[in-house]
């Protein structure tokens, strides 16, 4: 480890007194220089931690005991604080909980820098973010949530007993886990409702004139949203200070390839482009599309017609598969004219977002193909939609009649309602891919619709694509393999090459003007 | 009916003549200013046209209420949508650095929109309405001007017929223009109970306790439920309305229902059986069990375009703007008056444009013996109360006298 001496006059007093707390709302940079290597491993680190974050969230409810468990055996592994009670005690050869506090300090500020740069890199990192901070608030005894507020001077402002007799009624009914008896052993702060989005959202809160009326066992919201809007904020300054960081030519390359980790494999990168053909469509989306992508397929050829979620999902995976853009563009002006749209209305209405998907219109970003994650998560079907993810916004019954239709057997069909059941989308859609491919113990984890489908083609021999096809889609099963560690092993591989060397970083000028 | 008098081919010859002489250009622009108190809230503002054969022209703006005016009437537009109000001005959006061209504020809005009902209306699908299935706007602006206003304390709603099939809600107060996108998502969230696609049967499921702004919507729509589901739409008389009602009920008291059913025809006797199940069901299991609310709500339950309100910057089709297809003009909706609302008597384009060129009748002119023409004398009289008592004086009403600001100019 190396200190550079620069800050060190009022570096260390700074420093033992940000890691007096297990917990922090990262308000101040670090300000000590790192070693590039100690700065590459807490970044890697971090980034696995925020993944093991996301999966957790998908696979299980958050806050169960299940989550915890996991998420605290993970924190454990990775040398980050992990038991708030726990205090500078050491562990026999293990780094002391300051030095894990540390790691947890540093590491997320190199976080931010590799993933301020875009909107969604934004978005997928603060919510990882956040739901870590959620999960180490509520570890802490309440002792140490009062002195964590108090040092944050995070103040609210509780009702008055009369206000909460009056009100009894209603909070109750609006409050989960509360009742009568208890509701006047309880405080409540009234807080603007922008305050508690989270719990305005899910109408877990009694709302009275814009105001929302917060048990103090919900305090958490209020702090994370609190959390939430400063990082939202910071992360958008240290984008403007990003310049300082892409002249960089050590990290620009590391960072890079830190914030591309996050997907797993992107199916953005188009490999095999006109190796389907138009014609080949309607067999591959019995054999080898996932169902949500089978059902979007159907639902399009039924009804000549697609939504704009749906055009989107299905689009951009047929995008991924290997449809070029004038393919695409025949492909579906000849589904929607057989419908209610002419040629020309095609060609006005429809044809600029088939352009646009392939970076062709507007800002000219390629987008990138949904993962599964981002199909389970974001933009939930509505009436008159067929996107999603069958396992997760279909009724159980409807699925389980489709299972059929599609003919899983029926034990099949109670295997993969079990992990419905349980919220394990993906692993009840590779369930439903053995059960179709008759394989047992599929050698990749499914996490995204495009894997489906080409590790199908891959199993059955490539027949879309003849042998080509067949060796791309073992490159990119060769990759997938290495787990979610692509961009890991090839952030390393730039550290490495370049510098073996004990060079240092000055974190702290990237966040100057913070 | 009055919209059989529209042709949509006139619509280039009617339009110059709306933007010269009907169009309330100058409550539009103090409604959009909002009296003057942010600097450049008019001239950032985003006005998209689409013009004819589906032209859109986005980032049109205005400096000034005569320059609004000028370039309605020399373009004519079709159809106008309002945007957000931007850091910059639109129509320069090209020449400032990228990046830094953003959307900062705009009204929070909501479309309610009839085909999305098509799942639970049996009397027309897709884009046709009538007056049975209004009933679903009149109860969707009951319970979302309700809570709007009681649980999020917003006080200046502005309520339009779309011209078409549909209702628009636009929030002015200042504190919902300035909501960031995810507050707005969260109210939207709030707002919205009917989940799930084409592949979800039963899209409302309630647990207890039941939140308040769940009982408060539930009594709009247990005043509705009988004359609309029961009667007008009849939801417990043909075998496949039964059965997709039934689908919604817990399996085992489905097959006693079924029985019942078999001999009692009766639509709102078979209902109270429904309701009479649900009670038991609730002494009994521990577990919320509120089939009988669930039903309701999701055949009467307002149907929210949450992406529509979530963003910022989204476009949303202007108050005033004529709708091409129908020639109706999007009216603001006079909630004093709202159960006796009706789109079929909203004034087309043609309709307002004629009474223009007819000679002025004074009142004993009404008394002409020939019928036919009384009843146009009635209809247009009737048109011009609409006209004039919604769009100017609603404009007057709810958004500038009452607001706060103004008041004090
Ligand atoms: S798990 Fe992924 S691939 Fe499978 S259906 Fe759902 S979204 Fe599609
Ligand atoms: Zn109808």
């Amino acid at each position: 480890m190396l200190f550079s001496g620069r800050r060190k006059k009022f570096g260390t007093s700074i420093q033992t007194e940000l890691y007096v707390q297990p917990l922090q709302f990262y308000g101040q940079p670090p300000l000590e220089n790192i070693s590039l290597s100690e700065f590459e491993t807490f970044a890697v680190d971090r980034l696995k931690l925020l993944k093991t974050v996301e999966n957790l969230g998908v696979s299980y409810v958050k806050q169960s005991e299940q989550y915890s468990k996991k998420l605290d055996s993970e924190l454990k592994t990775l040398n980050f604080p992990y038991r708030s009670e726990v205090d500078d005690r050491k562990l026999p050869g293990g780094p002391s909980e300051s030095e894990k506090r540390r790691k947890d300090h540093i590491s997320h500020f190199i976080l931010r820098l590799a993933y301020c740069q875009t909107e969604d890199l934004r978005r997928w990192f603060i919510q990882q973010e956040v739901d870590l901070f959620r999960y180490r608030f509520n570890g802490l005894l309440s002792k140490q949530k009062l002195e964590f507020l108090h040092k944050n001077n995070l103040q609210y402002d509780a009702i008055s007993l009369k206000e909460k007799k009056e009100l009894k009624e209603k909070l109750v009914s609006s409050t989960y886990a509360i009742s009568g008896i208890t509701v006047e052993d309880q405080d409540f702060y009234k807080v603007p409702f922008q305050d508690a989005l989270d719990l305005v959202r899910t109408r877990k809160v009694y709302l009275k004139e814009g105001y929302a009326y917060i048990p103090h066992q919900d305090i958490v919201t209020i702090v994370l949203n609190d959390f939430r809007t400063r990082l939202s904020k910071a992360l958008a300054l240290t984008a403007r200070s990003l310049p300082a960081v892409h002249s960089d030519e050590r990290l620009q390359p590391l960072l890079n390839h830190l914030s591309h980790a996050y997907l797993g494999q992107d199916y953005s990168i188009q490999k095999n482009v006109g190796k389907i053909s138009l014609e080949q469509i309607d067999s591959l989306s019995g054999k080898s599309f996932p169902l949500c992508m089978r059902q979007l397929h159907q639902a399009l050829r039924e009804n000549h017609h697609l939504r704009h979620g749906g055009r989107m999902q299905y689009g951009l995976f047929l995008k991924g598969i290997g449809l070029s853009l004038e393919q695409a563009l025949q492909f579906w002006r000849s589904e929607f004219i057989r419908g209610k749209v002419d040629g020309d209305k095609f060609d006005k209405a429809y044809a600029y977002s088939i352009r646009h998907m392939f970076g062709k219109e507007g800002k000219r970003t390629d987008y990138t193909p949904y993962s599964c994650m981002k199909v389970i998560l974001s933009n939930p079907p509505s009436q008159g939609d067929y996107h999603g993810c069958p396992f997760r916004h279909s009724d159980p019954e409807l699925l389980k009649q489709k299972l059929q239709v599609f003919k899983v057997s029926p034990s099949g069909i109670v295997q993969i309602m079990e992990l419905v059941k349980g919220m394990h989308y993906q692993l009840a859609c590779q369930k439903y891919f053995e059960l179709t491919h008759n394989v047992e113990d599929t050698p990749f984890s499914l996490s995204h619709p495009n894997q489906y489908f080409s590790e199908s083609q891959k199993l059955l021999g490539g027949g879309g694509g003849g042998k080509e096809l067949k060796r791309e889609v073992d490159a990119s099963q060769r990759s997938q393999e290495n787990s979610s560690s692509r961009g890991f092993s090839a952030a390393q591989e730039a550290a490495d090459s370049e510098h073996e060397a004990e060079m240092t970083k000055d974190l702290n000028a990237f966040f100057e003007d913070v | 009916m009055p919209s059989s008098d529209y042709d949509s081919a006139c619509l280039p010859d009617l339009l110059p003549l709306y933007y010269r002489r009907l169009f309330p250009f100058y409550q539009y622009y103090r409604w959009l200013t909002y009296g003057g108190v942010q600097k450049n809230y008019f001239q950032n503002r985003e006005f998209c046209f689409t013009l004819k054969d589906d032209i859109y022209v986005r980032y049109q703006s205005f400096s000034t209420l005569n320059e609004l005016e000028k370039e309605m009437q020399k373009m004519n537009p079709y159809k106008i949508d309002i945007g957000a109000v931007y850091s910059h001005r639109p129509n320069q959006h090209n020449t400032v650095k990228s990046g830094s061209f953003q959307a900062l504020e705009k009204e929070l809005v909501f479309d309610i929109d009839m085909t999305d009902y098509d799942d639970v209306r049996s009397c027309c699908s897709a884009a046709d309405i009538c007056t049975k299935c209004w009933t679903l706007m009149t109860i969707a602006i009951r319970i979302l001007d309700r809570a709007l206003r009681e649980d999020f304390g917003f006080q200046h709603l502005l309520w339009v017929y779309s011209g078409r099939r549909g209702v628009h809600c636009w929030v002015c107060d200042e504190a919902a223009r300035k909501l960031s996108a995810a507050a707005r998502s969260a109210v939207a969230e709030y707002l919205s109970l009917i989940k799930g696609g084409e592949d979800t049967v039963k899209k409302v499921v309630l647990t207890d306790p039941i939140h308040p702004f769940i009982r408060e919507s539930l009594a709009v729509v247990e005043h509705f439920f009988p004359q609309y589901a029961l009667q007008d739409q009849d939801i417990l008389a043909r075998k496949e309305s039964v059965d997709k009602v039934l689908a919604l009920v817990p399996d085992d008291v489905k097959k006693e229902l079924q029985q019942d059913f078999q001999n009692e025809k009766k639509s709102d006797v078979r209902w109270k059986l429904i309701k009479d199940q649900a009670r038991k069901k609730q002494s009994t299991a521990k577990k919320g069990q509120h089939f009988d609310k669930e039903i309701m709500l999701q055949y009467c339950y307002p149907r929210l375009d949450v992406n529509v309100s979530k963003g910022v910057s989204h476009l949303l089709k202007s108050p005033f703007s004529v709708h091409p297809k129908t020639g109706r003009v999007s009216v603001p909706i006079d909630l004093r008056e709202l159960d006796s609302f009706d789109p079929f008597a909203v004034p087309t384009i043609s309709l307002i444009c004629e009474e223009l060129d007819r000679p002025k009748t004074g009142e004993e002119e009404e008394k002409v013996e020939d019928a036919t023409e009384k009843e146009d004398e009635r209809d247009a009289s009737e048109k011009r109360r609409i006209r004039g008592h919604n769009c100017e004086d609603i404009f007057a009403d709810h958004l500038i006298t009452k607001e706060p600001v103004w008041q004090s100019m």
